[in-house]
């Protein structure tokens, strides 16, 4: 293709860069917004009166808004009317059998470990090429309906449970919060939608479904996660192996609540596409997410492990309303070649007793920028709130850079707020040390910068954990030496 | 087992080791000793493989392959180690597992299975027990915090699970009390057998009197000045090294 330099708009249109085929029926909306895409978008997923109202407001919101520079984040202006904000069914432009899939790409899975039912998958074969992962779905699905717990695709949630997402949906992240939140709103596609009922303990992760059927929900996703009274809710989001999209610009939007007592665990594991050694190509990550501890004893947790894209841009955040809730925040960003992440978190202590941990470990390669970016903000009555945050850097090679931003606002005298942060490399003697005992200086990359992500790694669930290990190893080949 | 030839090391445009021959046979133990400055570490270092030095002239061969041109790694799984005189933190990998990833990667390459989590554990056990370390360092991150010469026993202990054919320990008594050098003589004694040789770099004579060496050699100004056996270190201690780099027409060193 070699077109990578150019402006974003060729990206957008580009083919897939594999060479799949588009036999299948597609509809085109011509590419720019304005109202009318806006309402054919909902008339085609048949929503309610409410939710076009709710998209238009965003709209015309969003027209209002300047595009934010303040990130620590550098990229050519995007051109909003060169976007095809509806293009569906998605099944078009895929390969038929792994026989079409890129060889490089499935080494790469092998080189996870990815289960071989789940390659094609991941590579984007046509869903009925791939055997039993329907089947496998739907049985997950029918043991959490039997519990209650709603765990659908989010134009579902609309359709079906239209009560749920009128009063959650915006109640986190509203439409006015900022610019990137405002196009998602108006625009958005499709994404998750749970919803896990009073007392109810999720018994699974809610990943392999995920994993397997959200895929192609596009580049304005939409979540909204809403755990009740005492309910608990793991959730996985993304895999370890690589995405491929035609879409450089994402804006998702995530939205959690969790009501008294409740707790959610969301983890992320994200490897969009980071574009080549040059910087040409690469997914543009800028989403926001946002968790509300709204009753009293309620917890969030994040856990981030992001590896991808050409930019991340983000701060998963938790407004500790209830009293005695608890946010928490566990992130790894790793920037190699010339990746850029300006990411961190925000802990906004409303009620009392509130307590915020915040982990970020950032690994910078190559020539890749890593900035830490993170808020505690704690309010007038959050008698007694607490917040340890924990910031380190890695550095591997001469010309990568690590940067930490913190910003701290205490409006209350009896909190406690401590801020560590570290910064350090890679050094040529600790690799001799391990190397002398036997480890290849690839291992002994790995082995540092895994004992470097231990308290975050330790956050995630099993499975992930192993994967997110060998997928940091995957992403830092080459980067020593 | 091992042959030094004539070995010319330089740092820089600096001449560190200038012409060093040493043979060394299974089952012998050798020390090194000599003042400040003489180059004994860089000796210990060249052996093992740390970049940065500059080998001008001479040649060392190791069981027949030439030993420098072997990566540390290789030169790990043919047998060889270095106990670090300042031995490295690695934050966060615990002890247990830096033991288990070097003990496999060197049985990988020698077509042995890995050691499973029982025999593994089993073995480290009795180490731990011969070097009177608690259970606990083995789950602490590798040297993280460690006191001096808990740094050195965990050395030590690396050395006893991977039972090298050849063990370089460098300064390893360096910030010893008397007790802990008991302790890290006998776990050098432990490895001690007729196909495994020792080198033992040492400023001070005092490890010798709990590791009898089979020669001695002293080192100074980058020249190997004296040989003998385990009298000469005494000598050495009661003279210091003074007459002898005055002997060999050198300049003395402090």
């Amino acid at each position: 293709m070699g077109s990578n330099d150019l402006p974003l708009t060729q990206h957008l249109n580009s083919e897939y860069r594999w060479g799949f085929t588009t036999d299948i029926e597609q509809e085109v909306v011509p590419a720019g917004l304005n109202e009318d895409v806006i309402r054919l978008i909902s008339a085609k997923k048949q929503e309610p009166e409410f939710m076009l109202e709710w998209r238009l407001n965003a709209y015309r919101h969003w027209l209002t808004l300047e595009e934010p520079k303040w990130a620590s984040v550098h990229y050519p202006p995007i051109d909003y009317q060169a976007i095809h904000y509806y293009a569906a069914p998605k099944q078009a432009k895929r390969p038929k059998s792994l026989d079409e899939v890129d060889p490089k790409l499935l080494a790469t899975y092998e080189k996870l470990g990815i289960p071989l039912a789940e390659r094609a998958a991941l590579a984007g074969v046509a869903v009925d090429a791939v055997f039993d992962s329907v089947s496998v779905a739907t049985t997950f699905k029918d043991r959490l309906e039997k519990l209650g717990i709603i765990f659908c695709s989010f134009s579902e949630a609309v359709r079906k449970h239209p009560d749920l997402v009128r009063q959650y949906l915006g109640s986190v992240v509203p439409y006015t919060d900022n610019y990137f939140a405002a196009l998602n709103s108006a625009v958005f596609s499709d994404g998750s939608f749970v919803y896990v009922p009073k007392g109810v303990r999720c018994p699974m992760e809610l990943s392999t479904y995920f994993r397997i059927n959200a895929r192609n929900t596009g580049q304005f996703e939409r979540t909204l996660i809403i755990a009740d009274e005492g309910a608990y809710v793991s959730y996985l989001e993304g895999c370890t192996a690589p995405s491929r999209d035609e879409n450089q610009l994402h804006a998702a939007v995530v939205e959690l609540i969790a009501l008294k007592d409740a707790h959610i665990k969301y983890s992320t594991v994200q490897n969009w596409y980071p574009g080549d050694a040059e910087g040409r190509g690469g997914i543009y990550n800028f989403v926001t997410k946002r968790g509300e501890c709204r009753g009293e004893r309620s917890r969030i947790s994040w856990t981030q492990v992001e590896t991808g894209s050409a930019i991340t841009w983000k701060y998963p955040s938790c407004i500790l309303r209830g009293d005695d809730s608890v946010g928490e925040f566990y992130s790894v960003a790793l920037t190699n070649n010339r990746q850029q992440a300006d990411t961190g978190t925000k802990m906004i202590h409303i009620g009392r007793r509130t307590r915020s941990t915040i982990v970020a470990k950032g690994i910078s390669a190559g020539r890749g920028r890593n900035a830490y970016r993170g808020l505690v903000r704690i309010l007038d009555k959050a008698e007694g709130a607490r917040n340890h945050t924990q910031c380190d850097s890695l550095l591997m090679g001469p010309n990568c850079a690590a940067h930490t931003f913190p910003y701290i606002e205490v409006k209350n005298p009896t909190a406690q707020v401590e801020h560590e942060a570290t910064t350090s490399r890679v050094s040529e003697d600790q690799l001799f040390y391990l190397r002398s005992r036997g480890l290849t200086e690839e291992d002994a990359v790995n082995m540092i910068v895994n004992g470097f992500c231990k308290a975050v790694f330790r956050e995630l669930p099993m499975e992930f954990a192993v994967e997110a290990q060998k997928l940091l190893s995957v992403s830092l080949e080459g980067a020593v030496g | 087992m091992l042959e030094i030839r004539d070995l010319h090391v330089s740092i820089g445009d600096k001449p560190i080791l200038k012409g060093i021959s040493l043979t060394i046979l299974p089952g012998e133990v050798h020390a090194i000793m000599g003042p400040n400055g003489s180059g004994k570490s860089t000796l210990a270092q060249v052996l093992a493989g740390r970049e940065g030095y500059t080998v001008t002239a001479g040649a060392v061969t190791w069981q027949g392959q030439d030993l420098l041109a072997m990566a540390p790694e290789e030169r790990a799984w043919a047998g060889l180690f270095l106990g670090f005189q300042y031995p490295l933190e690695i934050p966060g990998v615990a002890n247990v597992q830096l033991l288990k990833e070097a003990v496999n990667s060197q049985r990988r390459r020698k077509g042995l299975p890995e050691l499973d989590a029982f025999d593994f554990l089993e073995r480290v056990k009795a180490s731990l027990k011969l070097l009177e370390m608690d259970e606990a360092m083995l789950y602490r991150g590798v040297n993280e915090g460690f006191s001096g010469g808990e740094k050195k026993r965990n050395e030590i202990l690396q050395m006893l699970m991977l039972e090298p054919r050849l063990a370089i320990l460098d300064e390893t008594d360096s910030g010893l009390d008397i007790d802990a050098l008991k302790i890290v003589a006998r776990g050098v004694n432990a490895l001690r057998g007729p196909e495994r040789a020792i080198l033992l770099v040492t400023h001070y004579q005092r490890l010798l009197e709990h590791i009898t060496p089979d020669h001695v050699h002293v080192l100074a100004d980058g020249r190997i000045v004296a040989s003998g056996g385990r009298e000469l270190a005494l000598e050495l201690e009661a003279k210091g090294y003074g007459w002898l780099t005055a002997e060999a027409g050198q300049e003395a060193r402090p």
